[in-house]
């Protein structure tokens, strides 16, 4: 188990410093020169730029400069925003569990429609039901999220006027920041109100958040079911004469599960980057919408450390469901 | 089946001979399995459509798509009350024709899909066959970068890549290709890995033909039915990815008529006139349906271990 483990985490490894690498070099590609694009004046006098090139290395080679990044980046130091000038890493973090927040209840919200879905649409295969959840999951699938969140916007919080269109809270209240998550938060400080105004503000951005790994989960559910449910072992627990929902329940669900969690729990990773969207469409103060906020105000050290963190984040959650998976699965963990 | 047919009373039918003697031409085979998916028809169909208004635009469009009317701004519909024949589908904050736009939109959106399916094919075809075929250090290097690209959001590495090499239909089109590179590289590995011990390929090379002839004309050909779906999918996603890039602002500026740009640039007024944000929305999803329902159509006619 430990062996397993090491293998997985070690494997990550590579792709975190190409990513590192990537971030670095990618930064490099802005046209213009880094100093002034840093201290933003043009005709600087040659001693100060001199001196300001040698104070970022930049007079340095690559490969130097390279290490000098990985270094600073593996003891914390993501860079200075040139807009706030805080440190790139605690603005991520404060920003970061409004992300998770969002992501997970996009997943939940995924979760609790499609793997329903897909389970009736596979066991009524060629049924009225089974074409619309296949129609449905594909136009989902097909889904501009960016349109779909104005349309839900239009209609639920413009015409009916059910939700808000923005942000995460009312700006009457104020709850003291613990997890970051807001709907924890309110409750740990115990007003009811609060916890209601989040629970609204969180309703739109889920489920277009959500819609995608909808259509995603409902697909693979179905598929792995259809093929599930071919198997002999099933013909012999239909044969024996047990009731159709423990067939369907008991033996064909559980084995169906394996490909579905897996694509559950890669799902989580993909929504930490695919927030760009629904966050920016909501106002959701989350990392996505600071990243375009920061391309727009051409802030690349918070570009380029907001990456690095984000991409971060997605190996670390991969590599968790990745040993997760291991753990619950022997079958993966012997494998090779 | 003879011995099925000798039980047979009845006098042999001459078709099962045939089919035996002379088996389907493949395309003939693969149309006949093709044809079953209603699904995957009406989305040539819907793709053939628009296509052809994409290259009819300058023809059909009932006006320039820049020209701005000014007598007739935020025009409705014309089956809403105050809506004229002259604007079929309505105007837009600074009067011109949504119609218009929107078929010089679809002629937009047909290209981007071409080139980032054409570029990221390319490449990724390339790396794919240099990893397959040569193994070792090449195989490593090139599936090691590809997973990094994998490994990062596919929105969140295209939006980096617009943002650095600066906003624009051309920097978006290249990010977006960039992003899926990955995808053919790892199919075409694949692909190649599953073929080149086969014995058809051991007899060529035995017979003296060079890798370059081994890999594109011997196992090539071989290898295309999953780059085919993963080609028409990728039209899908292209669209869908230039055009949130185009929402975000970092793809194509306005006044350019693509669909997501023309999204975000009247998005003040959703409330006024809703039309302005519906049609370019539905464009966009009708699009991307019709060449995932073609995509899973061709899936299913091309993958023999579903041919019943």
């Amino acid at each position: 188990m430990l062996r397993f483990i090491l293998t997985r985490v070690s494997l990550v490894i590579p792709t975190f410093l190409g990513i590192t690498f990537l971030t670095f070099i990618l930064i490099r590609l802005v046209p213009g020169d880094p100093i002034e694009v840093r201290v933003g004046e043009r005709g600087i006098a040659p001693d100060r730029l001199a001196a300001l090139r040698h104070e970022l290395g930049l007079d340095q080679s690559l490969w130097q400069q390279f290490l000098d990044y990985v270094g600073n980046v593996l003891s914390g130091d993501f860079g200075l925003s040139l807009v706030t000038h805080n440190s790139v890493l605690s603005e991520f973090i404060t920003l970061f569990p409004a992300t998770l927040e969002l992501a997970l209840c996009a997943m939940l919200f995924a979760t609790l429609v499609g793997l329903p879905a897909g389970i009736l649409a596979a066991v009524k295969r060629g049924s009225l039901f089974d074409h619309g959840v296949m129609g449905a999951s594909l136009t989902g699938y097909s889904m501009p999220i960016f349109w779909w969140g104005l349309l839900l916007i239009l209609f639920f919080s413009v015409a009916l006027g059910w939700t808000p269109v923005s942000g995460r809270l009312d700006l009457v209240y104020y709850v003291e920041p613990v997890t970051g998550f807001m709907l924890i938060d309110t409750l740990m400080a115990g007003d009811y109100d609060a916890f209601r105004s989040a629970l609204s503000h969180l309703i739109l951005p889920t489920i277009v958040l959500g819609t995608v790994p909808l259509a995603v989960v409902a697909r693979m559910t179905r598929s792995a079911m259809l093929e599930v449910l071919g198997e002999d072992y099933i013909r012999t627990a239909r044969a024996k004469g047990l009731a159709s929902g423990r067939v369907i329940g008991m033996h064909a669900l559980r084995n169906a599960l394996i490909p579905v969690v897996t694509v559950i729990g890669l799902q989580v990773g993909t929504l930490l980057g695919g927030a760009i969207l629904t966050e920016t469409i909501f106002s959701w103060p989350g990392v996505g919408k600071w990243l375009i906020e920061s391309i727009n105000r051409r802030d690349y050290p918070a570009l380029q450390g907001g990456v690095l963190l984000i991409a971060t984040s997605v190996i670390l959650v991969n590599l968790l469901v990745d040993v997760l998976y291991g753990v619950l699965n022997p079958r993966i963990r012997h494998a090779r | 089946m003879s011995a099925e047919t000798s039980t047979n009373t009845e006098p042999a039918a001459p078709e099962p001979v045939i089919a035996v003697s002379r088996p389907p031409h493949p395309l003939a085979e693969f149309w006949y399995h093709f044809k079953q998916n209603k699904g995957a028809l009406g989305g040539l169909v819907v793709i053939a459509l628009i296509a052809l208004i994409a290259i009819f635009a300058g023809v059909i469009a009932p006006h320039d798509p820049d020209i701005q009317y000014r007598d007739a701004i935020l025009t409705p519909p014309v089956w809403q009350e105050g809506g004229t024949w002259s604007y079929i589908l309505g105007t837009d904050d600074i009067g011109r024709d949504m119609l218009s736009r929107l078929m010089f939109g679809a002629r937009l959106s047909m290209m981007i899909g071409l080139i980032v399916v054409t570029l990221s094919l390319a490449v990724g075809l390339g790396l794919g066959l240099l990893a397959g075929f040569f193994g070792g250090m090449a195989d490593v290097l090139i599936m090691r970068a590809m997973d990094i690209l994998l490994a990062l959001p596919s929105l969140l590495l295209a939006v980096v890549v617009a943002a650095i090499l600066g906003p624009g239909l051309v920097n978006a089109m290249l990010a977006v290709s960039v992003v899926v590179i990955p995808h053919y590289a790892r199919l075409t590995r694949a692909a190649v890995l599953a073929e080149v011990n086969k014995d058809y390929v051991v007899a060529s090379r035995v017979a003296g033909a060079g890798p370059l002839r081994l890999m594109l004309i011997v196992v090539l050909p071989n290898c295309v039915a999953p780059l085919i779906v993963q080609a028409t999918l990728g039209f899908s996603t292209a669209i869908l990815d230039a055009a949130a890039l185009g929402f975000l602002g970092l793809g194509a500026q306005p006044p350019t008529p693509e669909w997501g740009t023309m999204l975000a640039s009247s998005l003040q007024f959703l409330q006024r006139a809703p039309w302005v944000v519906t049609w370019p929305g539905i464009a966009i999803l009708v699009t991307v349906l019709a060449f995932n329902l073609l995509g899973d159509g061709l899936r299913d006619a091309l993958d023999p271990k579903l041919k019943r």
